[in-house]
């Protein structure tokens, strides 16, 4: 963070302060005078996105923690309660539950905006594993909230997620009892849930302060993939950027607000409105949406450990893609085979998904099988081969130099 | 060569939003719900509800002759334990006057207690009381329905849906359809058969519906023409009936639906506005800005 260098107040009460703890420098040089790509585009303002989706989850959740009772027998009356009786408890219920949809979604699409332009590559690696740890901690999250209504879909989650455990040998069956906190899914469980669900929201929260922090080292990638040059290729964040990342912020939230108000039940399951109940099964255990595609992987195998192995494995990828991707170029958009296969990874991971959602049997367990195979081909076989023979198609010179050209103009860019 | 991949700034804003929605589309099937069991069951027929849609209100009158309804018949055997007496009076709602609802309430009792000498005792109930439901507990219940458990009703149309299938989930998506529970309800009410038909094996005490799970449900038709004499002068149909007691349970489950849209619809439009703001003053910074 050596931008700081450049804040200097004029308000003496102001340098006063700066002086004793530079955190002012440090705001001036993430978010004001930050050096940025002139060039990112529509792609690139998830992140500001998904900075206010963890802020609406914390808020709406710190409320909904005043009302919630992390008991067996009242935790889903709580939450009917939140729903019917308490002032406005309805919006700060709905904008928690599809918040958490709209975080997943808007992630989704950061992250294959890494995938598609190289940003995982170096030198981002460390902001690349800082993503996939978050990301990881947003799953936790999600799950560990899922549970909290304890309705049926809640209560299955729970039991089979943590069933997962008893897959390993020997230490499986101990760890799913201390898991539990006793010899099935009840009261500990829940409590302990609500406990964690609680917890990992913050460690999320320090992760992400750790990403920002290591992409003000390494700075952005843009569309182009190419390294900034010198300061014909920037802009500063302020106000390009900021204002840019607010239009988009404002454009996302018609969709967040469409569910919250309209279809604040569409992304949830009906038999979460039913209380939990350890005698009924209900006939098909499904996760929430953004889970679909690793249950898939789960299930493609016949063996619950291989399936476990399987899908964590499949996490396991994306922390590794920097050291399989060898490409000298970053951007697909200079590389049309990879950008081929990059469309049919995102065609399987959706199939995948749809895979989730169906009955683990006959051919669905089959399609399972291909898409899962598929899966790993893309990062184990393909991306290494490709991006080993593959020729980039050469580059421009500059990230400006990419301006003018698209611009179709030779003239000297305005200075900003 | 370079590929004039990136466009201007309007062009680029339609790509990320055609782009997004390609995204959605594409996304669509992992969120449409997975197959509940259906064990033969028929897709219940997409109703017209007063309530659907941005624009969705209550229609009053229905929802006084749905609680008529279910107070005269399904609270034989069904509980509504989470709807307080109150909430009849509360904007939204059938919108009774407190004196009517005062009234409704003492004729239910309650129980209460325990008293200065710790006995519980029954009293009659008040606006701030709940629905008491006709069994002490689940085991009662069964004991009297033939080993099976008439479910509470408070947010029954919520915990029931099915699948709409190909294209229907697709358009719910941005039609804001939220209202497969309650379609369920009204095709289960009018579901029945007499007689089930040549070659189905029907349990003892069961009955033939096409719209429950395995067709045989321990419910017998709970309607009949003219089972309830409406306050309002309507003919009481089983039709009738059941569209109106499922529009009732609609509301017991979501007694803040309209207050939700009408906030609902206040939000999108200050949303749209500052979007368009936004926009222009985006476009505005940005212009001679070589990106
Ligand atoms: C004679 C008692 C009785 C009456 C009256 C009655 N029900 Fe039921 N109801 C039952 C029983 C028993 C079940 C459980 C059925 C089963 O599980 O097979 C049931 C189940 C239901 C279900 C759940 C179906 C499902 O999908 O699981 C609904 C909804 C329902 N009743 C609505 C109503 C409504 C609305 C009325 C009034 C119009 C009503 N019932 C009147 C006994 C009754
Ligand atoms: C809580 C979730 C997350 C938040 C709040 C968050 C926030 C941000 C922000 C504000 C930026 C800068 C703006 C941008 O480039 O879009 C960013 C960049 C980045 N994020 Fe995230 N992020 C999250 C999760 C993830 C995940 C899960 C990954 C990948 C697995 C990831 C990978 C990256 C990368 C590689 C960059 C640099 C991108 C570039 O400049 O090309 N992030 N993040």
């Amino acid at each position: 963070m050596s931008g700081h260098a450049t804040f200097e107040p004029q308000n003496k009460y102001v340098k006063w302060f700066e002086d004793r703890l530079p955190i002012l420098g440090l705001v001036h040089s993430s978010l004001v005078a930050f050096q940025t790509p002139r060039n990112l585009n529509y792609w690139w303002t998830f992140g500001g996105i998904l900075f206010m989706f963890l802020m609406i989850q914390i808020i709406t959740g710190v409320i909904l923690a005043m009302h919630y009772i992390p008991h067996e027998t009242l935790a889903f009356d709580s939450t009917e309660h939140i729903l019917r009786n308490v002032n406005y408890g309805w919006l700060i219920r709905y904008m928690h539950a599809n918040g958490a949809s709209m975080f997943f979604f808007a992630v989704y699409i950061h992250m294959f905006r890494g995938f598609y332009y190289g940003s995982f590559k170096g030198p981002r690696e460390g902001l690349w594993i800082l993503g996939v740890i978050i990301y990881n901690l947003m799953m936790a999250a999600g799950f560990l909230g899922y549970v909290l209504p304890w309705g049926q879909m809640s209560f299955w989650a729970a039991t089979v997620i943590t069933n997962l455990f008893s897959a390993f040998p020997i230490i499986g069956e101990p760890i799913v009892h201390w898991l539990w906190g006793g010899y099935s899914v009840g009261q500990p469980t829940l409590n302990r849930f609500y406990s964690f669900h609680y917890l990992v929201p913050m460690i999320l929260f320090v992760f992400v302060i750790l990403h920002v922090w290591a992409l003000h080292v390494v700075g952005n990638n843009n569309p182009t993939g190419i390294s900034v040059k010198s300061k014909q290729d920037t802009l500063p964040f302020h106000p390009f950027y900021t204002i840019k990342d607010a239009y988009a912020i404002v454009a996302f939230l018609l969709i967040f607000v469409w569910f919250v108000f309209f279809n604040p039940n569409q992304l949830g399951h009906p038999d979460n409105y039913i209380p939990a109940n350890p005698m009924v099964t209900p006939p098909h255990i499904v996760p929430e949406w953004y889970f679909l595609p690793f249950y898939a992987i789960l299930r493609a195998v016949p063996d619950k450990l291989g399936g476990v192995l399987l899908m964590f494995g499949a996490l396991a990828m994306l922390a590794v893609m920097p050291w399989l991707d060898r490409s000298k170029a970053r951007s697909l958009t200079y590389r049309p085979i990879m950008a081929v296969f990059f469309w049919l990874f995102v065609i399987d991971a959706l199939f995948l998904g749809w895979l989730g959602s169906q009955p683990a049997e006959g051919i669905y367990v089959i399609m399972s099988r291909l898409a899962t195979a598929y899966y790993f081909l893309h990062f184990l076989i393909i991306m290494p081969l490709v991006s080993t023979f593959e020729k980039p198609r050469p580059r421009p010179e500059s990230i400006m130099q990419s301006v003018l050209d698209k611009a179709g103009d030779a003239s000297p860019a305005k200075e900003a | 060569m370079i590929k004039r991949n990136h466009m201007m700034t309007s062009k680029s804003v339609r790509k990320a939003l055609l782009g997004l929605a390609t995204v959605s589309v594409l996304a669509l099937p992992l969120l449409a719900h997975p197959a509940q069991a259906s064990g033969g069951a028929a897709t219940p027929h997409t109703q017209n509800w007063s309530f659907a849609g941005v624009f969705g209100r209550f229609d009053k009158a229905q929802l006084k002759r749905g609680l008529q309804v279910y107070r005269e018949v399904c609270s034989a055997c069904h509980g509504l334990k989470r709807v307080a007496f109150r909430t009849l009076a509360e904007p939204g709602g059938p919108e009774m006057s407190i004196e009517a609802v005062k009234a409704l309430a003492k004729e239910y009792e309650v129980q209460d207690g325990p008293d200065d000498e710790g006995e519980m005792y029954t009293r009659t109930a008040l606006l701030s009381d709940y629905f008491p439901s006709p069994y002490p507990n689940d085991n009662a219940a069964r004991a009297s329905n033939n080993g099976a458990l008439p479910p509470d009703l408070s947010i029954i149309t919520k915990a029931r849906g099915y699948l709409r299938g190909f294209p229907n989930w697709f358009f719910d998506l941005f039609t804001g359809y939220q209202e497969t529970g309650v379609d369920y309800l009204y095709a289960l009410l009018t579901g029945y058969e007499e007689e089930a038909p040549e070659g189905f094996v029907l349990n003892d005490g069961m009955n033939f519906n096409h719209y429950f799970s395995g067709n045989q449900i321990a419910m017998p038709a709970p309607l009949s023409d003219e089972g309830v004499e409406y306050a309002d002068g309507t003919k009481a149909t089983v039709k009738q009936m059941a569209k109106d007691v499922s529009a009732f349970l609609m509301w017991t489950a979501e007694p803040t639906l309209e207050q939700r849209k009408r906030i609902g619809f206040q939000v999108i439009l200050f949303i749209l506005l500052f979007a368009g703001m936004m926009y222009f003053t985006t476009k505005r910074l940005w212009r001679g800005v070589k990106h």
